[in-house]
């Protein structure tokens, strides 16, 4: 009897142990941070994206469609910028430089647009160059099909990896039974190209009767975070999950991340979406989060300017408002940090190329954090 | 006579605007829960309840409640700006959502006849198209 009980206790505490992660994951809020935020670009309601130029000057977008060069402390509109559809979650999105942008000019925009026979509006990437403040030398990469009223799930994040491909991110636009399975169809996708759009021959699916060869994974639900891990030169994803199940993915050639068939998340209305969690031939996150924060903006660190804070990746959480640290050790998030809380939603965060942090908070603007 | 064609008219009137109006707003209201699983639901939540300090309430908000008005605009230009509900100030940005006038009286009708709110007048689309931006 003694030792079925002790076998009990044992057979509980290694339960525990082998659990990868506790449902509700602890963050913490630290009593002195390696520094402070000061308010650089005010007066933006939605800054989506943001590239930062050679000369120091930054690009900034604003989700109603405005793209603004913020060039020695003035804000100047910049023009020729595509229609958007400004629309629930859509509008202008994202924004990158090409990698060697001081050479050939070009900058990488996604947003969400109304172009096409069918009412509404799906995600489109074009890169341009700019000049006297205008965008110029437009060219469509690529525009999901076909295009619906329905506002959710538009993405979108570029990134380019060590060998030049350029990814971005698709949210599968509020048809989740329908669009995240199925690579026929666009959305719940993160996409592969060349620079100048076109599908490299060795993209998973060529080949593929019916499918659509530009996907590089699938089974995405909204990925708003897309980054290049700077050691393993990885492309790692964050997107949201519904209530519950946000998660950090790392993405893999042809892979399938599951939504909606498993998922750590619940409907909105409490009720379950799936009982699994995992599945034959489905990848895991390395991390998830219950309950959602919200994922938006994904930067790894990289500089030693903010003591402690070399190797770990920040978050913005829109819906509880805040910037998260996360402390990795490989692929396993050891440590979570609520940062910057209360100021608004944190749209997006980058490392800069002068090593500074710089956050996008809604109805705010964008902070630079200044190392103390 | 005239009186009596004249009572007769108002009532018939009066009568028909009960009659079709409430399969109107019935409609309406349907047509509002599918906007607002769409739009509304990520920040407000399902049951209205919103996020404590960080989104409003919608159940039993008297904001919603006492400004129809700003409510309507809220919903078809965006709000920013501090916000007082139940005692609680806000001040988050809730960006313009792109909705159509059509959309944005469905919505509301939804939202004013939801988790406890009641609301006697319709919202419709010519209040809505009436409104305009501050």
């Amino acid at each position: 009897m003694k030792n079925s009980v002790l076998m009990i206790c044992l057979f509980v505490v290694m339960f525990n142990f082998s659990c990868g992660q506790d449902a509700e994951n602890q963050v913490d809020i630290p009593s002195d941070v390696p520094f402070s935020p000061e308010l650089l670009i005010d007066g933006l309601l939605i800054p989506w994206g943001m590239a930062f130029l050679p000369d120091g000057s930054l690009l900034v977008t604003e989700k109603s469609g405005e793209l603004i060069h913020f060039i020695d402390g003035k804000k100047i509109a910049v023009s020729n910028v595509p229609e958007v559809y400004d629309r629930g979650q859509g509008g202008l999105l994202d924004i990158e430089l090409h990698p060697d942008y001081e050479n050939n000019g070009w900058i990488y925009i996604t947003y969400a647009s109304p172009e096409g026979p069918v009412k509404g509006g799906n995600t489109a990437i074009i890169r341009a160059k700019l000049k006297d403040n205008a965008l110029v030398n437009k060219e469509l990469l690529y525009k999901a099909e076909p295009n619906t009223t329905k506002g959710q799930h538009f993405g979108s994040r570029i990134v380019f990896d060590n060998d030049g491909y350029l990814y971005f991110s698709i949210g599968e636009r509020g048809e989740r039974d329908v669009n995240p399975q199925d690579i026929t169809l666009d959305g719940g996708k993160i996409y592969r190209l060349f620079d100048d759009g076109r599908i490299p021959e060795d993209n998973p699916f060529v080949g593929t009767s019916g499918a659509k060869t530009a996907i590089y994974s699938y089974g995405h639900r909204n990925p708003q975070g897309l980054a290049k891990n700077p050691d393993s030169g990885e492309i790692w994803d964050h997107e949201h999950g519904p209530r519950g199940g946000d998660e950090i993915n790392i993405i893999k050639k042809g892979a399938n991340y599951g939504w909606p068939l498993i998922t750590y998340g619940i409907n909105y209305s409490g009720t379950p979406i799936t009982d699994k969690t995992e599945m034959q031939g489905m990848q895991q996150p390395i991390h998830y989060w219950v309950p959602s924060i919200a994922p938006s903006g994904m930067a790894f660190i990289t500089t030693g300017k903010y003591r402690g804070y070399k190797g770990s990746i920040l978050v913005g959480s829109l819906a509880f408002q805040y910037l998260e640290r996360l402390e990795l050790d490989g692929t396993k998030v050891m440590k979570r940090e609520k940062l910057l809380e209360n100021l608004g939603r944190v749209r997006n965060v980058k490392q800069g190329p002068d090593g500074l942090i710089y956050v996008a908070i809604e109805g705010k603007g964008i902070y630079r954090l200044n190392p103390n | 006579m005239k009186t009596f064609l004249f009572s007769y008219f108002t009532i018939v009137c009066v009568l028909s605007l009960y009659v079709f109006q409430e399969p109107a707003l019935e409609a309406s209201i349907q047509r509002g829960s599918e906007i607002y699983a769409d739009f509304c639901v990520t920040c407000h939540l399902d049951q209205g309840e919103g996020v404590a300090n960080t989104f409003p309430p919608l159940a039993k908000s008297d904001y919603l409640a006492n400004n129809r008005e700003g409510s309507i605009r809220g919903v078809k230009f965006g709000q920013q700006g501090n916000l007082v509900v139940n005692g609680v100030t806000y001040n988050s940005v809730m960006a313009p959502l792109g909705l159509e006038d059509d959309e944005v009286a469905d919505v509301m009708n939804f939202i004013l006849n939801s988790w406890g709110n009641t609301s006697e007048k319709m919202v419709t689309v010519e209040e809505v198209g009436a409104i305009q931006k501050k």
